[in-house]
């Protein structure tokens, strides 16, 4: 696969809605009450319920998985959870990613992503090493 | 915060096995589109001995190391107080349905800063076998009574 630093390789916007959450947690075991509960989020300072964390590193290395064509290619991958995620019980959120090419050798790329929520980051460092072998 | 904890290490967890169905729960929960992770046709086509975990999954082996850390008496973890800082996973080959996996958690660093407290906290994940498979490592921050 011919890629060039700096070319953008995938990008998506992913909706969530409070449904996302309600099956993040379960698939992952996080049921952690200020992702489903509004006075829980209210009572700890929160400004509404969030998304996981995890859920947002989740779905944000997929459309490299995507481009790639195999999750089992995603060497390592890190992320800094700098914002919080707000879903609003009625909009939801709407993220979008962004996967660009930020260094690469003859067999590895490292993908560099950028996951945005009304045009604020919400990841730091958000970095994927993908094999092209 | 016990400073103290850095550099201990804890009993590897009992032994996790992963599930096709979990595998497939979870991929429909990150938004994952990739055959490879709920088609095991497709996945053995790409070389796989069953369908294969998307990247994040190693959290749901990893959740037990967590709970040991913030259940361990002299810790000192208030987890209303805790927020997820950074985390990462380095693979040294992929997760797929049938591996049995065991994490064992270490704490590499607790550093101050201001009046937060940041754990890093790694669990190394090998297979029935004793061979790595991933290690993950997050970051927590304990915020302090004034933060």
């Amino acid at each position: 696969m011919k890629v060039e630093l700096g070319e953008v390789v995938a990008e998506n916007t992913y909706s969530l809605t409070r449904d996302s959450l309600v099956r993040y947690a379960g698939a992952s075991g996080d049921f952690n009450p200020i992702h489903y509960r509004d006075d829980i989020a209210a009572s700890v300072g929160l400004p509404g319920v969030l998304a996981h964390g995890m859920l947002t590193m989740g779905f944000a290395v997929q459309p490299v998985v995507e481009w790639i064509g195999d999750p089992g290619k995603v060497l390592d991958y890190q992320v800094r959870f700098t914002r919080p995620v707000v879903v609003d019980p009625l909009e939801g959120a709407s993220v979008t990613v962004v996967a660009k090419v930020g260094a690469l050798d003859d067999s590895h790329v490292r993908i560099d992503l950028t996951v945005t929520v009304n045009g604020s980051t919400v990841l730091g460092k958000a970095q994927a090493r993908v094999s092209l072998a | 915060m016990n400073p103290e904890l850095q550099g201990r290490v804890f009993a590897p967890t009992a032994p996790y096995l992963v599930g096709r169905e979990k595998i497939r729960e979870f991929a429909r929960a990150v938004f994952a589109s990739s055959p490879i992770n709920t088609d095991t046709d497709a996945a053995k086509a790409a070389g796989y001995s069953d369908i294969v975990a998307p990247p994040t999954f190693p959290v749901v082996v990893q959740e037990a190391t967590l709970q040991q850390l913030l259940s361990e008496p002299d810790a000192g973890i208030d987890f209303s107080r805790v927020v997820h800082g950074e985390q990462r996973f380095s693979y040294t080959r992929p997760i797929v349905a049938g591996d049995e996996l065991t994490a064992t958690l270490s704490v590499t660093s607790i550093k101050t800063l201001g009046g937060n407290a940041m754990v890093t906290a790694e669990s190394t994940i090998v297979d029935a076998e004793g061979e790595h498979v991933v290690t993950a490592v997050s970051t927590l921050v304990v915020r302090g009574d004034d933060a």
